[in-house]
């Protein structure tokens, strides 16, 4: 075989190079990525071409200049006369803190759905089915239509509000909370909570370590709450335990301190979470069901208690299944938290829109956001997967 | 929308050879640049970096507005000095955004922005108390008050005006042509205010002996030719879309209520001023 390719390189080199399995896999891909690269080239190249004809101004220059607009909810401090570069910032935290929070309670109430249905009981189960159907099938953004319009008509006016208890507001301007008022015992609290919970992974670390060498079984669970609750207690104790309230009132048209969730940020975090943890459910469902019955009954049959064959043998397997398809899951939800323009939330689409139109400058800040949600999706994925890997079957 | 009607008139001899687009606030500027649209004839304020950095020409204006609040009335509010810490409703991306922010800045006063891009889920916004205050140009406010709210009278316009908003129709850099077609239809519709010809007279006009209506309407040629249009374009605009006083009567007055104000002629003591055509 050998000697026929090279007696016929010999005498058509080029035929023989055409038929050369090695040679014609790179010439595709050469060519392929020579095809997509002058493709990209000529698009970026017509843009600039274009952009310049019709004097329409490009770079980044615009993100220090005044932007001179309004956002209504901020996690840092914003105003007016701050840049576009910063209000960026404000949208990009504000679509972090609803995609975490929302990802954060979509999966409790998915993993509870999910629970009920492989649940013995009918009624849970019928439940959890219902749920699903409906929330599943229809678009999320119409949802968010109906919750907002529900929120903001189903709410008295800011002078009528809910008072369910003291300090409580509930309005169609958002949910009034009371906050503790600012004292150095809080920062103290916090500061220990933070130690307790190391503490609390030293305690497990130590414990494993224990129960390897031993065999001696030490309650690092309850241990380690413990630490990380007692520590902060501790310290808010020690530091006279205040109990002043920073509590809102109706100044003007609206309340006035405290904390506040607004209708458009709860109306976004309901439906997100509501949507999300339908897909959960279901996730979380097949991953115990994809658990063989063996497993249960040869850990019973061991005499291991309920709860320890539930965390020791069903959990970890099931995990297995279930991290890669809820990895999705997160990243469908941060990038569905993107309908918030529809509804008013100043997240990062909505304000670099607002952007976009103030400046004109279409390219440079829809190429901004893209890269942004890009950036967030990978970061997602690349911490799930890491959690996956060490969630993985170790095999020997 | 009569702008587009005359522009068609003026090229096709048929005011119904458009077709329209709807756009929203944020949409606008993004669909001229990139030609999905070539004229945008919506409520656009002419500035300066609209102007120049976003590549676009205005043709005129062909309405002179200005920015004002509606209230609630029973919130017992008579100035719009009184809404410091007032949650308001107001469209994304539009001069309106930037005029509130301003204008709350100097005054020293606090406001809570309700933005939401699409005017149908913003009116709704505020007509369901979400907002205290909807702030956009005192005509937009008019549309909405007598067309989403349950009850006009429970609505207050307050008297502030707080900004100039000129309003036209904008046409993208690269095309002078098309740039000249659109300005002077809109001319044309002012001229022939100014020289009282309507649609129904203006049949009758055609015969005249005054030598700048007989050079309007084309029976003495040259000014179609200039534009690169039939002769006879002024006179179809004037025939199928009306003068600027009839389209303003019809889109404006019965629909919204207002009255002329500063979009009489100059004449009469407005600001609309046909330049001359010859």
């Amino acid at each position: 075989m050998s000697s026929t390719q090279s007696s016929s390189s010999g005498t058509q080199p080029l035929l023989a190079l055409i038929y050369d399995k090695t040679f014609r896999s790179i010439l595709y891909q050469v060519l392929v990525f020579g095809g997509v690269f002058l493709l990209g080239w000529y698009l970026v190249n017509n843009t600039l071409t274009n952009l310049e004809q019709q004097d329409i101004a490009t770079g980044f220059g615009f993100l220090e200049r005044e932007a001179s607009f309004g956002i209504s909810e901020s996690v840092i401090e914003y105003s007016p006369a701050d840049t576009y570069g910063r209000a960026l910032v404000v949208g990009i935290l504000n679509t972090v803190k609803v995609s975490a929070l929302g990802i954060f309670l979509a999966t409790i109430l998915g993993t509870l759905i999910g629970i009920g249905l492989v649940s013995p009981n009918w009624l849970l189960r019928f439940m959890g089915k219902t749920y699903i159907e409906t929330f599943r099938n229809v678009p999320l953004l119409l949802q968010l239509f109906f919750w907002y319009s529900v929120v903001t008509n189903a709410f008295p006016g800011p002078r009528q509000a809910l008072n369910p208890m003291a300090g409580v507001f509930a309005s169609n301007r958002g949910l009034y909370l009371p906050v503790p008022a600012d004292h150095p015992a809080w920062t103290a609290a916090l500061i220990a909570l933070i130690l307790g919970l190391i503490g609390a992974f030293l305690v497990r670390k130590w414990a494993l370590k224990r129960l390897e060498a031993t065999g001696e079984v030490f309650p690092y669970l309850s241990a380690g709450i413990g630490v990380a609750i007692g520590l902060p207690i501790l310290a808010w104790l020690v530091f006279g335990a205040p109990t002043e309230m920073n509590t809102p009132s109706l100044q003007g048209f609206n309340f006035q301190g405290g904390i506040s969730l607004s209708p458009e940020f709860f109306t976004l975090l309901l439906g997100l979470t509501i949507y999300t943890a339908t897909y959960i459910a279901e996730i979380v469902r097949s991953g115990i069901q994809s658990v063989p019955k063996g497993q249960s009954e040869a850990a019973t049959s061991l005499g291991l208690k309920p709860s320890w064959v539930m965390r020791l043998i069903i959990l970890p397997q099931a995990l297995r299944v279930i991290i890669p398809p809820m990895t999705n899951q997160y990243l469908n939800l941060t990038k569905n938290s993107s309908l918030a323009v529809a509804i008013g939330y100043p997240d990062l689409v909505s304000i670099s829109n607002t952007t976009m139109n103030q400046t004109g400058q279409a390219v440079e800040a829809v190429t901004i956001f893209m890269t942004i949600y890009l950036s967030i999706s990978l970061l997602i994925s690349f911490f799930m997967n890491w959690y996956n890997k060490r969630m993985a079957l170790v095999e020997r | 929308m009569d702008v587009c009607r005359a522009v068609a008139a003026a090229m096709f001899g048929d005011a119904d050879a458009v077709r329209f687009t709807p756009l929203t606030a944020a949409q606008r500027f993004t669909a001229l640049q990139s030609g999905e649209v070539d004229v945008l004839s919506r409520n656009t304020t002419w500035t300066t970096t609209r102007d120049t950095s976003l590549g676009l020409n205005f043709a005129g204006i062909n309405y002179y507005d200005g920015q004002g609040f509606m209230v609630r009335k029973d919130l017992g509010v008579t100035s719009a000095k009184q809404l410091s810490g007032a949650a308001i409703c107001v469209e994304p991306g539009t001069t309106t955004e930037l005029n509130l922010a301003d204008y709350f800045r100097a005054n020293n006063m606090d406001f809570e922005p309700v933005v939401i891009e699409n005017t149908t889920e913003v009116t709704a916004a505020f007509f369901s108390g979400r907002c205290d205050v909807y702030t956009t140009d005192a005509s937009g406010l008019a549309s909405a008050r007598n067309v989403s709210a349950e009850n006009p009278e429970d609505y207050v316009i307050l008297p502030e005006i707080i900004s100039k908003e000129p309003l036209g129709p904008v046409v993208r850099h690269g095309d002078d042509e098309w740039l000249d077609i659109v300005k002077w239809s809109h001319i044309a519709m002012i001229q022939a205010e100014e020289f009282g010809i309507t649609s129904d007279n203006v049949d009758d006009m055609m015969d005249t002996d005054n030598p700048g209506i007989k050079r309007f309407l084309g029976v003495t040629p040259g000014m179609g030719e200039a534009l690169g249009l039939d002769e006879k374009w002024a006179y179809n605009i004037v025939k199928q879309v009306g003068n600027y006083g009839e389209s303003y009567q019809r889109n404006v007055t019965e629909k919204l209520g207002l009255e002329r104000g500063l979009n009489a002629l100059w004449t009469d003591g407005g600001l609309m001023y046909a330049f001359p055509i010859r």
